[in-house]
């Protein structure tokens, strides 16, 4: 998918993302001739098609988790499905823990504020672990030190999580 | 005066988003994580019921007691039984870095499959807009079949099944996803109806380049009469495996196991 600026005859570039959370997704794209700026709309079946080719728009930014798509899009999943605990093999930073207790200190990870952490509570316990290391990997990329609601909602948006 | 529009091919700038790029990735992943795993092996039919994941089971466990490393990836992800046949059904599957860890089923055969992930009942449903779920189902299942292969921490095998659902449609992604295509164990009934099926199916997985190992009839010695079997043989010029009848013992499956080699 590639947007021309016809009357520069330019190639427009990913300029933003952003997901509304009603099923729907906006991405810019600008001329970096003249400019102008032009947002591709789609409609919930459109980024329902998009996530389920397991790719993001806008390109990644963090690394693909570990069944992303199954883990991410099956809604009849186990909640107990999925064992984290020795899920640290590459270093990843962990995040609060099952309980909703506060990052590992051992790993250096960021720190949950508590109402993070009640977010988090409410995400089905087939995501949640990948959920978690995700706002963590996002965190620590971006030298965050706590992670609130409001940084999950950026990070929801800028690594084009459609679906979740 | 019409508009001068350059076509998308015309279009060469560097794209933040690299769909295509992000594709490629993802088939790269597939074919390093399978980069130790000898030969892959779709066990496949165009009949449903014929008893694909029985054999595949079967097979797998054989194959482990002769001292090979095997895998059994449960491709059926809306009807999977592989799990349970191989006794692993209950299993956690652990996260480990960027991957998962299959889980050790019976004889220490490494075990993914769809039903060691859903809620006991429920069907395989997903996240998203119920209308036109035609769309985008396909292309989700297809997802879910690329992470089993990429995202799964296979490790060196000598061989992988697959254990794929009746028709054809999952082993048209399989072969796509993979490096090379598979091989393929074609399971079948001595019926003519499943002959007739199995035919179709093993001759559109030859288009797709598949190498077929040969066949294997089950359910022999009961209700069911035909010569199926030994029709596909002599049409596609492959051996018949085994026949495998209602009450196989592990002799039945060590036979198989050491065709296969």
């Amino acid at each position: 998918m590639k947007f021309l600026c016809v009357e520069c005859d330019r190639q427009m570039a990913f300029e933003e993302r952003r997901l509304p959370g009603d099923g729907t997704l906006a991405a810019a794209f600008r001329c970096p001739q003249c400019g102008r700026v032009v947002a591709l709309l789609t409609n919930p079946m459109e980024t329902q098609l998009v996530a389920s080719l397991g790719v993001k728009i806008g390109g990644r930014t963090i690394a693909e988790q570990p069944l992303e798509t199954v883990r991410g899009m099956v809604a009849t999943g186990k909640g107990d499905a999925f064992d984290e605990a020795g899920g640290q093999a590459d270093g990843r930073t962990g995040g609060p823990d099952e309980a909703g207790g506060q990052a590992d200190g051992r790993t250096g990870g960021p720190k949950w504020s508590a109402e993070a952490r009640e977010r988090l509570a409410r995400v089905p316990g087939f995501v949640r672990g990948m959920v978690k290391r995700i706002y963590a990997d996002y965190a620590k990329q971006h030298g965050i030190a706590e992670i609130t609601p409001a940084v999950m909602d950026t990070a929801r948006s800028e690594l084009g999580l459609e679906g979740m | 005066m019409p508009l001068n529009i350059r076509t998308y091919h015309e279009l060469a700038e560097p794209d933040r988003s690299g769909l295509a790029a992000q594709i490629g990735a993802q088939r790269r992943r597939v074919a390093e994580r399978l980069a130790a795993v000898g030969r892959v092996v779709a066990v496949m039919s165009g009949k449903g019921g014929v008893g694909k994941s029985f054999v595949a089971a079967g097979v797998a466990r054989a194959l482990a007691q002769g001292g090979r490393a095997v895998g059994v990836l449960d491709a059926d992800l809306n009807g999977p039984t592989a799990a349970r046949l191989l006794l692993a059904r209950e299993a956690r599957l652990t996260i480990a870095g960027d991957a998962v860890l299959p889980a050790a089923g019976a004889g220490g055969v490494k075990v993914v499959s769809m039903d060691q992930l859903l809620e006991d009942g429920q069907p395989l449903a997903f996240r998203g807009p119920e209308r036109e779920s035609f769309v985008w189902r396909g292309a989700l299942e297809a997802a879910a079949l690329r992470e089993f292969l990429a995202d799964v921490a296979w490790g060196a095998l000598d061989v992988l099944l697959v254990d794929l659902p009746p028709g054809l449609q999952r082993f048209t992604e399989l072969a796509e996803l993979l490096p090379a295509p598979p091989a393929t164990l074609t399971v079948t009934i001595p019926t003519a109806e499943s002959r007739d099926a199995v035919r179709r199916a093993l001759r559109a997985a030859l288009e797709c380049g598949a190498t077929p190992l040969g066949v294997v009839e089950n359910m022999v010695g009961g209700p069911f009469t035909g010569s199926a079997a030994d029709d596909l043989a002599a049409e596609f010029r492959v051996p018949v495996l085994a026949r495998i009848p209602w009450h196989p013992t592990p002799d039945t499956w060590a036979g198989l196991a050491g065709r296969l080699g």
